[in-house]
């Protein structure tokens, strides 16, 4: 049977260049960077190699490298990090709809339970955050922006850098200030450039798991000058920010994971949007009562997020499970909770379209052969389901008939 | 409700419990009823066909469910039960399940399904995932609908069963007679009962069984759904 893994924004595979370069360190080199001894100073050497090397990849120095366990980690090291570092002086955040739960759920915590106000930007009907709306947020007691650079569930790239120069515009107006603005870039990272001078951002997430390093390592880049409140206490590693012996070989990992997606950037993009926008043309075209959700442009090259409507899409996803195919929903049938998807409910869609969304996400391994067998395997299922199904979804949010 | 539910799923038939390996992946007999689902109505129904019907749930929640069934009435044994869902794996295959229990050996009588538990049901399907179990309560309301369907059609509005007063949201402490007395007093839809209550406002689960009473009153008091009838 085919084995179509469509799930990358979920997680990636371990690249073998990647193994190869973290081997060293689940064999012989066992030691710890902060022991005194050759043992930890190999150790160390190499996780210092590897911060400048994501440093370099960010345009940033490599003090402004903290490694961490993952994307939440970072999100929340940002997040609460910052605004409880400065809750003397600020008490308003700023953020979107459509963020990941990491951040989401981080803000609506510190606004229920430690006296936050929170601002949660809408966005438009593809997903797009309007960097005028951000600033027109902001206020004398704000402390924080939080808007990630493309979704992980629709895959629209959001506006950071022009988010970021108008926010440098208004603090010029508004000297004492605070502010900072942070960004997920946990899906970026492998299509997107992450130029942290370009951007202007002052704190980035990235996650290794997305970019094909095994599950347990992540980065957040604070900007010199940027004070953070640790989340946990312990040993000074990571400058305090981040107590406890490193993941080595994640780390190792991921640095070198980053070189490889720099290095493949282009050419991968180039790859990934053909495939995409014969993915999505073909199931418009041939499966009535579809909708792309998500810009239909501005979006990562591996992103395929449609709703098919009448059905729910975890009745879909066990159908093209059964066929080898493994994509994600925004059901809620597959969430802890009862609730589908907040990010396409964001973009003004019902819940039932929201419940039929499903998302294909394209990797490196994904070929023109994998697309074809999607488009050839999907009609008949979602014909089978819409059979079952009484509900009928009206013609206004679905773009094909 | 779904409180209640949870525990009763979690006490046994549970999927997760049986089988910590495969976590929420269903058993067997799901799978067998989810790729091959019995009984359903892939066709709009032909009038005169059934002389009952019942509905549970809104696309809003995730799942919706309609019935329609033939019972005999001479024996009132439930000859044919058909079905449609618009739900997750657990919803069909629960559903698909219940259309068998129902209709096998000559059928169920209406005292008998209307004793028809989610547990029953659960147990045939070899166990549902704890949090799958609300899926499978709703076929067996969708048939207590369809029951009261039938006696209101046959008009032996005595044998009519509603459960008695209950608290409908945990939360709002919202009760089926505060239901009943905002759809009296014309809120019709769910939008204006929660207005008037608060029910399920923040507390989404709530919302199928709401959605369940508000109809079950409207039709009592205002006679049937023009759109849905049969």
């Amino acid at each position: 049977m085919p084995d179509v893994y469509v799930d990358h924004a979920a997680t990636t595979p371990l690249d073998p260049r990647v193994l190869e370069a973290m081997m060293p360190f689940l064999g012989d080199a066992y030691g710890n960077p902060s022991s005194f001894h050759m043992r930890g100073k190999r150790v160390k050497d190499a996780v210092e190699d590897a911060r400048e090397i994501v440093a370099t990849i960010l345009g940033a120095r490599s003090d402004e490298i903290v490694f961490t366990s993952g994307g939440t980690e970072s999100d929340n090291l940002a997040v609460l990090g910052y605004a409880r570092m400065h809750k003397e002086q600020a008490h308003h955040l700023v953020s979107t709809t459509i963020e990941h739960h990491a951040v989401l759920e981080t803000v609506r915590h510190l606004n229920k339970k430690e006296g936050f106000e929170v601002t949660e930007i809408p966005v438009d009907v593809d997903g797009l955050v309007d960097p005028e709306a951000v600033v027109h947020a902001l206020c004398d007691d704000t402390s924080l922006v939080s808007v990630m650079y493309a979704n992980n569930e629709i895959g629209t790239i959001e506006p950071i850098a022009e988010v970021g120069r108008m926010i440098e515009a208004w603090k010029k107006e508004h000297p004492k200030s605070p502010l900072v603005l942070h960004t997920d870039a946990c899906q970026a990272a492998g299509a997107l450039l992450l130029d942290v001078r370009k951007l202007h951002v002052d704190l980035l997430t990235l996650n290794g798991s997305k970019i094909y390093v095994p599950k347990g390592v992540g980065v957040l880049y604070v900007r010199r000058g940027v004070k953070l409140m640790p989340l946990q206490f312990g040993g000074s590693q990571e400058k305090g920010l981040r107590p406890g012996t490193e993941h080595i070989a994640g780390i190792i990992g991921l640095a070198k994971a980053l070189e490889i997606a720099d290095e493949e950037r282009e050419g991968e993009q180039v790859r990934l949007t053909l495939l995409r926008d014969n993915l999505i043309e073909r199931v418009l075209k041939d499966i009535p009562k579809t909708r792309l959700n998500g810009h239909p442009t501005k979006r990562l090259p591996n992103n395929v997020n449609i709703s098919f409507m009448d059905l729910e899409g975890e009745a879909l996803l066990l159908y093209l499970d059964a066929a080898g195919i493994y994509a994600s929903t925004g059901s809620a049938c597959t969430s802890a909770s009862l609730d589908p998807s907040h990010v396409i409910l964001a973009l003004g869609m019902p819940y039932e379209v929201a419940h039929g969304s499903l998302r294909f996400s394209l990797g490196r391994s994904t070929t023109q052969k994998d697309i074809d067998y999607i488009v050839e395997t999907l009609p008949p299922l979602v014909e089978k389901l819409r059979r079952i199904s009484p509900v009928r979804v009206s013609e206004k949010y679905y773009q094909s008939t | 409700m779904n409180h209640e539910a949870k525990k009763a799923a979690g006490a046994k038939g549970d999927v997760v419990s049986r089988d910590k390996r495969t976590s929420w992946f269903y058993s067997d007999t799901v799978k067998d009823h989810f790729f091959h689902p019995r009984n359903f109505l892939d066709h709009e129904p032909e009038p005169g066909s059934y002389n009952a019907r019942g509905k549970v749930g809104s696309p809003a929640c995730g799942d919706e469910l309609r019935v329609w069934m033939f019972v005999d009435p001479v024996a009132e044994r439930i000859q044919t039960f058909r079905w449609k869902t618009f739900g997750c794996g657990s919803a069909i295959a629960s559903t698909s399940m219940a259309s068998v229990m129902v209709t096998e050996n000559g059928g169920m009588t209406l005292d008998q399904a209307r004793e028809l538990k989610p547990q029953d049901i659960m147990e045939r399907l070899g166990g549902l995932p704890t949090r799958k179990f609300h899926c499978s309560v709703l076929c067996d309301k969708a048939l207590r609908d369809a029951i009261n369907d039938y006696y209101r059609q046959t008009e032996q509005f005595d044998k009519m069963v509603l459960a008695p007063a209950r608290v409908i949201d945990p939360i709002s402490k919202v009760t089926d007679h505060d239901i009943e007395e905002a759809v009296l007093d014309g809120a019709t839809t769910l939008e204006a009962v929660q207005q008037r209550t608060k029910v399920g406002v923040g507390n989404h689960e709530v919302l199928p069984a709401v959605e369940e009473l508000i109809r079950f009153y409207r039709e009592k008091y205002f006679g049937p759904d023009k759109e849905s009838l049969i």
